[in-house]
């Protein structure tokens, strides 16, 4: 999401660098690459254009002004910007005091509103609540099976009613009450928003339910037309939050960029892969630094945890340190990385990362020549490659389907690993507790990784970028 | 992919996720040791950067802390959103109000473009030609000015063969095959029941073939369809692969000397390459019977942005894709993606989906979708 924006800043910072000043010129080439990133990240024609008059507001300021580096006066102007626009806090919920809390979802077909409940459901649970689900979209064909398969898949009791969607979202309530699920999701029909005979059944269905919050579910790929989407359902039902779904492509999200600016409620939550669990809340704060290329460690980290054994990372981290890590404990950690979600995901997540790897597209298919290859080895060879021969060799080969040549090469690239790990847990243990991660900036290919070290043991913010 | 990058990459996520986490607990710990005290919050916004373990340590969802209400900070942006509409409905009556063609005018008209998602350069395309005949005075009324531009869009629209292609010299027993293929939730199963009412009612023995075999529920979807039409209908196992299924539909199509098959396939994004291999798969083995395919059509969801180009992109490089059906064209979007679609990578928009209702796709004509394109709701 936003990658071009990002690219593009770099490009005119890099363009700006060296300049003394900013002339009113450059503000406005600048402006017009801006607008333009914006534009094709789909974001409003009229946000747009008030961002962009703001944006340049500060940057003419900029050109009176000598202090900073005019590419960084530039990209901090952007960056408070952005920052400003998708604003604010992550959407806490509040639950109701007397449950169950209401949740209702809507949104156009086709949004992805049945597979958001599913997973919205998912993540309550993992909150430790007990949802009910309830299936009041009766107009496509087979949705409220869609919605017993999800629950089914996770876990959590559906309610459905076949008569009547107003009469399901009351019925479902009570349901609730009666088998004391203290929180109840509201699935209804996509509906078009010009659509008046629909826009007044699920305002009738808001009303019988009294929701706690309402959501509204769009599409990462939404053109334009998102802003009177949402100010249609925003005037009908009084939005409390947007999911953004299937923000796992290559889409910008501008759209949602666009609705919170227009209608002043924040997204809530957004849906991130085709799994149950790739669902997060949605930190406004991270996501600014994502446009700007800074990476999205938090969220990282918080999917490393779930994915990661506490303690077997740590003894896998103590063997590491002393140089004596295997590949069975390199096999275990890639299994753990593979839990937290597409590769391609994590990459692009990770500050510091070249763009050819950013860009580089690895399924988690093409990890099943590494792990084939480990998995030919005996347990004395995983434990210490460096006994692995040439007969050795050609029977690992052989075993996993692939040539003789990978076995040698990942079995180099491994020793090159494992003595560059010594070395840095040796330098780890003087600098102490910061436990950065030196000396692999310096391994032949390796992304530079200073930013990364920076936010993981320093006091956070990117050198380079203005606070 | 080499699998020596691969393995670097690994191995430099490995450890650092593996260090992350170790790391983190470890300052958590000593934190939570050492500053027993709670934090004040300080009343100013946090820096943007803060300290990884605090954000890890606040569980966002219990915070006790009241919903912010979010600040309306341009209070008058709706109002302006509003007036911008108006101000549109004619994006037209504006530039006609001038008596003249003036650096507003062209403003209207990029805008007007832009809004229905035309894009940006597409959009300047347009407007370039058309500035070099207002510097040329080949065009000197506004009025003249805006049936240019109509003109010129659908000028570039036509010449295309949007005829879905249904091959009749075909032996009885060799089935056609149209293949529906796109991103999740855009209508394809809907328009594969519209359309095989359609054939059916042309006179056409149908079959469907439920390839979705992802989405729960997917081919119960398209099951009631087929009962509705009074069609065949091939299903495979939930998760099963979509390749036989199809295949399945094919032969038993060939069997009973069905015409058409329709081929639902998953929704799938075009970024994940292993989807995408998959439908490769799917499209290969859907010939390996006795069918043709001789349409794979690409299903669009009108309210899709400029994300679309990429969309038709990846769709086309993995299916050859013939044809881009335009779903959902009844609400307030546009659609005007399509017109990209079509005129940068020449791939012909052949129907267009306009209602619930089994008659509402239609052939796709150009002038209609222009003058539509300018219409508001």
């Amino acid at each position: 999401m936003f990658d071009n924006l990002s690219n593009r800043l770099d490009g005119i910072v890099k363009r700006l660098r060296g300049k003394g000043r900013l002339t009113e010129a450059d503000v406005d080439e600048v402006m017009k690459e801006i607008r333009s990133a914006l534009l094709e990240a789909d974001v409003n024609v009229t946000v747009v254009r008030s961002v962009c008059n703001r944006i340049r507001e500060h940057a003419i300021g900029a050109t009176r002004s000598q202090a900073l580096d005019p590419g960084q006066q530039v990209v901090k102007a952007v960056s408070d910007e952005l920052t400003r626009i998708l604003g604010g806090e992550t959407l806490a919920i509040k639950y109701a005091p007397k449950p169950p809390t209401v949740i209702l979802m809507a949104g156009l077909q086709g949004s992805g509103k049945t597979t958001a409940t599913g997973k919205l459901a998912h993540w309550f649970k993992s909150q430790g609540r007990q949802p009910l689900l309830v299936g009041a979209d009766l107009q496509r064909p087979a949705a409220v099976e869609q919605l017993r398969t999800l629950g089914r898949q996770v876990d959590v009791p559906v309610f459905s009613d076949p008569q009547d969607p107003v009469l399901t979202a009351f019925e479902g309530v009570e349901e609730a009450k009666r088998l004391g699920r203290d929180v109840v999701i509201v699935d209804t029909a996509g509906r078009l928003s010009i659509d008046a005979e629909m826009m007044e059944q699920v305002r009738l269905i808001s009303g019988a339910v009294s929701p706690d919050y309402t959501f509204l579910v769009i599409d990462a790929m939404t053109g334009q037309d998102a802003v009177q989407t949402a100010e249609a359902f925003h005037h009908t039902l009084q939005i409390d939050g947007v999911i953004l779904s299937k923000l796992d492509g290559d889409a910008r999200g501008g759209a949602a960029l666009s609705v919170k600016e227009v209608i002043g409620r924040p997204i809530a939550f957004a849906s991130t892969g085709e799994k149950l669990d790739a669902f997060e809340q949605f930190h406004p704060d991270r996501m600014a630094g994502r446009i700007l290329g800074m990476g999205d460690m938090l969220t990282l980290i918080e999917q490393a945890e779930k994915a990661f054994e506490a303690d077997q990372a740590e003894k896998a981290a103590a063997r590491l340190m002393e140089g004596e890590f295997t590949l069975d404990d390199f096999l275990e950690q890639m299994q753990a990385l593979k839990k937290m979600g597409p590769l391609s995901g994590i990459l692009g997540m990770m500050p510091g990362m070249p763009k050819e790897l950013k860009n580089a597209k690895i399924g988690d298919d093409d990890l099943k020549p590494i792990e084939a290859i480990i998995h030919s080895m005996t347990a004395e060879e995983r434990a210490r490659p460096q006994i692995i021969s040439g007969s050795r060799r050609a029977r690992i080969a052989r075993g996993s389907g692939r040539e003789p040549g990978e076995v040698s090469r990942l079995v180099k690239q491994f020793g090159e690993m494992q003595k560059m790990m010594k070395k840095m847990g040796m330098s780890a243990g003087k600098k102490g507790k910061r436990g950065g991660l030196p000396g692999l900036g310096g391994m032949r290919g390796m992304p530079d990784m200073s930013e990364l070290e920076q936010m993981m043991g320093g006091q956070g913010g990117v050198p380079g970028l203005p606070r | 992919m080499e699998l020596y990058w691969i393995f670097l990459i690994l191995a430099v996520a490995v450890m650092v996720f593996g260090l992350g986490v170790v790391l983190i607990n470890r300052r958590r710990a000593q934190r939570t040791v050492v500053s027993a005290r709670p934090a004040p919050r300080p009343a100013a916004p946090p820096p943007k950067a803060a300290d990884p373990g605090d954000a890890i340590g606040d569980t966002l969802v219990a915070e006790p802390e009241p919903v912010v209400e979010p600040v309306l900070e341009p209070a008058s942006l709706r109002d302006r959103l509003a007036k911008a509409r108006l101000a549109f409905t004619g994006a037209f009556t504006g530039v006609l109000g001038r008596s003249a063609i003036t650096d507003d005018t062209w403003d209207d008209l990029e805008e007007a473009l832009l809004r229905a998602d035309v894009g940006l350069g597409v959009t300047e395309a347009l407007l370039g030609d058309l500035k070099e005949r207002v510097k040329a005075k080949e065009i000197t009324e506004p009025s003249a000015l805006l049936d240019a531009l109509q003109h010129d869009m659908v000028a570039r629209l036509q010449g295309s063969d949007r005829t879905v292609r249904f091959d009749d010299t075909l032996e009885p027993g060799c089935p056609n095959v149209w293949m529906f293929v796109g991103v999740n939730g855009v209508g394809k199963t809907t328009t594969i029941g519209k359309l095989a009412r359609q054939q059916v009612d042309s006179g056409r023995s149908v079959l469907l073939a439920a390839g979705d075999t992802f989405r729960a529920a997917a081919a119960e979807q398209l099951g009631t369809w087929a009962e509705r039409s009074g069609v065949d209908f091939v299903r495979g196992a939930d998760g099963g692969d979509p390749s036989s299924v199809i295949f399945d539909g094919v032969e038993r199509a060939a069997a009973k000397q069905i015409d058409l098959v329709l081929a639902d396939t998953a929704g799938r994004l075009h970024t994940k390459t292993n989807l995408m291999e998959e439908l490769k798969k799917v499209r290969r083995v859907a010939e390996k019977g006795a069918g043709t395919v001789t349409e794979t059509l690409l299903v669009i969801d009108a309210t899709t942005g400029q994300n679309g180009l990429a969309q038709a992109r990846e769709f086309r490089e993995a299916t050859d894709v013939t044809g881009v059906v335009l779903t959902k064209l009844d609400g307030s979007a546009r659609g005007g993606i399509v017109f990209a679609i079509e005129t940068e990578l020449g791939i012909p928009i052949k129907l267009v989906g306009i209602g619930e209702q089994i008659g509402d796709l239609v052939p796709f004509d150009p002038a209609e979708f222009v003058s539509a394109l300018f219409d508001t709701y």
